[in-house]
C-alpha cells in the first residue's frame, strides 16, 4: 500500500476548511493522510482544524503565501516518506471523488505530476472571462516553452510522484507557484500529464487574487516562467 | 549680470576641494566606526568604503575628474561626478535586493522548519500521554495483584 498525503494549504479558510476535510474523509475513508497547512491565518482556521480527528496540522506562524505553504507540505511528505502527494485547495473548489483519477495516473502510468484540468471536458465552473484570458496566455506560453500542451496551468489540483515531491521540497516558487512549477518540472525531465476534472466556484471567503493583484500576478508569473526557462539548473 | 560673473570669478574653488577631502575621510571613518560597533557587517561595508576611496581620489586629484569626463565624452565635468554617484547608489541598492532575497529565503525556511518541528513535538506529546496512561494502568494492575498476594 502506497503512502498517500493530501496537502491542503489554508489561509483564512474558516468557512470552507471543515467542509473540504469532511468531503475528503467521506469519499476516501482513511486511505489518505490529510495534512492542513495553516498559512498564518488570522481567523479561526487553526482552531477548527484542531478539532477535526485524523488530520495533521502544520502551523505557519507567518503568512508565506500559497507557494511557501504547499512547499511545507512537500517537506512533510519528504520527511515522512510519502509515495504520492495530492495538492488540494481548502476552499471547496475541488471535488474529492476525483482524487483517485489523479492518483491512478501517477501509480499506474508513472507520471510525476498530474494536473486536474477544468478545460479538457469544459465542464463545471470555467472561471471568469478575465481569468480565462490569463489562463490562455499561460497555456500558449508554457506550451511553446516545454513543447507539450497544458490546458490548465493555474489549477491547484495536482498529484505528484515521490521523485517530484523530493525535488519540489527543495525547489518551489514562493508566490503563485502553479504555472511556474509546470516549467520547472518539465525542464528537469519530469513527466507531466492532465486529467479532466470538474471544479466548483469557491464556496465562501474571497480569492487571494483580485483587482490590481491580478495585474501583478500576470507580470510576476510570466517573468518567473521566462526566467526559469533561462536557468541552467 | 556682470556682478554675477564677478562673484563667480571671486569664488575660491579650492574650498570645495578641501571640503570634499574632509567629507570623504569623515565618511570612511563613519563607516569603519559602524562596522567596529557591529552596526554594519564587514561584507556590506565594502561597497561603501570603495566609493569613499573613489571620492577621496577625485577630491585630491581634481584633474583626474577632467580626464575621466573627457574620456567618457562628458562636456560638463561635474556631471562625471554625478554619474559616479548614481552608479554607486544603483550598485548599493542592487546589493540590498540581493540581501533581502536571501533573508526572505532564510526566513521562509525557518518558518517552515518551525511548523514541521512543532508538528513533531505535538505528535511526541500525544505519544507520551498515551504511554503515561498505559503506565498508570499497569501500575493499577500491579497494585491489585499485590493486594491479592
Amino acid at each position: 500500500m502506497n503512502k498517500i498525503l493530501m496537502i491542503i494549504p489554508a489561509y483564512n479558510e474558516a468557512q470552507n476548511i471543515e467542509g473540504t476535510i469532511n468531503s475528503i474523509q467521506q469519499h476516501n475513508s482513511n486511505k489518505y493522510d490529510i495534512l492542513i497547512i495553516n498559512d498564518g491565518s488570522t481567523d479561526e482556521t487553526e482552531k477548527i482544524v484542531r478539532n477535526i480527528p485524523n488530520v495533521e496540522l502544520l502551523n505557519l506562524k507567518v503568512n508565506l503565501g500559497i507557494g511557501g505553504a504547499v512547499q511545507t507540505g512537500f517537506k512533510y511528505a519528504h520527511k515522512y516518506d510519502y509515495q504520492i502527494a495530492i495538492q488540494f485547495d481548502g476552499d471547496g473548489q475541488h471535488n474529492a471523488e476525483e482524487i483517485e483519477k489523479l492518483i491512478a495516473k501517477v501509480q499506474n502510468d508513472g507520471f510525476d505530476m498530474v494536473i486536474g484540468s477544468r478545460f479538457i471536458d469544459k465542464q463545471g465552473f470555467q472561471s471568469t472571462i478575465m481569468r480565462r484570458l490569463g489562463i490562455i496566455i499561460f497555456e500558449v506560453l508554457n506550451s511553446v516553452l516545454i513543447g507539450q500542451r497544458i490546458s490548465d496551468n493555474t489549477s491547484g489540483f495536482r498529484a505528484y510522484s515521490k521523485r517530484a515531491i523530493d525535488y519540489l521540497s527543495k525547489n518551489y516558487p514562493q508566490d503563485y507557484p502553479e504555472p511556474e512549477t509546470v516549467i520547472i518540472l518539465a525542464k528537469k525531465g519530469f513527466r507531466i500529464t492532465e486529467v479532466p476534472v470538474i471544479m466548483n466556484d469557491r464556496q465562501g471567503g474571497v480569492s487571494s487574487i483580485n483587482g490590481m493583484k491580478s495585474m501583478y500576478y500576470m507580470v510576476k508569473v510570466i517573468l518567473s516562467i521566462l526566467i526559469t526557462t533561462l536557468r541552467k539548473n | 549680470m556682470n556682478e554675477l560673473l564677478n562673484n563667480m570669478q571671486k569664488v575660491n574653488t579650492n574650498l570645495i576641494q578641501y571640503y570634499s577631502i574632509i567629507f570623504s575621510i569623515g565618511f570612511m571613518i563613519f563607516i569603519v566606526e559602524l562596522v567596529r560597533r557591529k552596526k554594519i557587517r564587514e561584507e556590506y561595508s565594502i561597497i561603501w568604503i570603495v566609493f569613499g576611496i573613489i571620492f577621496l581620489f577625485f577630491s585630491i586629484f581634481r584633474s583626474a575628474l577632467n580626464t575621466l569626463a573627457f574620456n567618457l565624452g562628458i562636456a560638463y565635468v561635474p556631471m562625471a561626478l554625478l554619474l559616479i554617484l548614481i552608479v554607486g547608489i544603483f550598485l548599493i541598492l542592487v546589493q540590498y535586493s540581493i540581501v533581502i532575497t536571501k533573508l526572505t529565503e532564510d526566513h521562509k525556511s525557518i518558518i517552515q522548519e518551525n511548523s514541521l518541528l512543532n508538528n513533531e513535538f505535538e505528535k511526541m506529546n500525544k505519544e507520551i500521554k498515551k504511554l503515561n496512561i498505559e503506565i498508570e494502568q499497569l501500575r493499577n494492575i500491579n497494585e491489585d495483584n499485590n493486594k491479592l498476594i
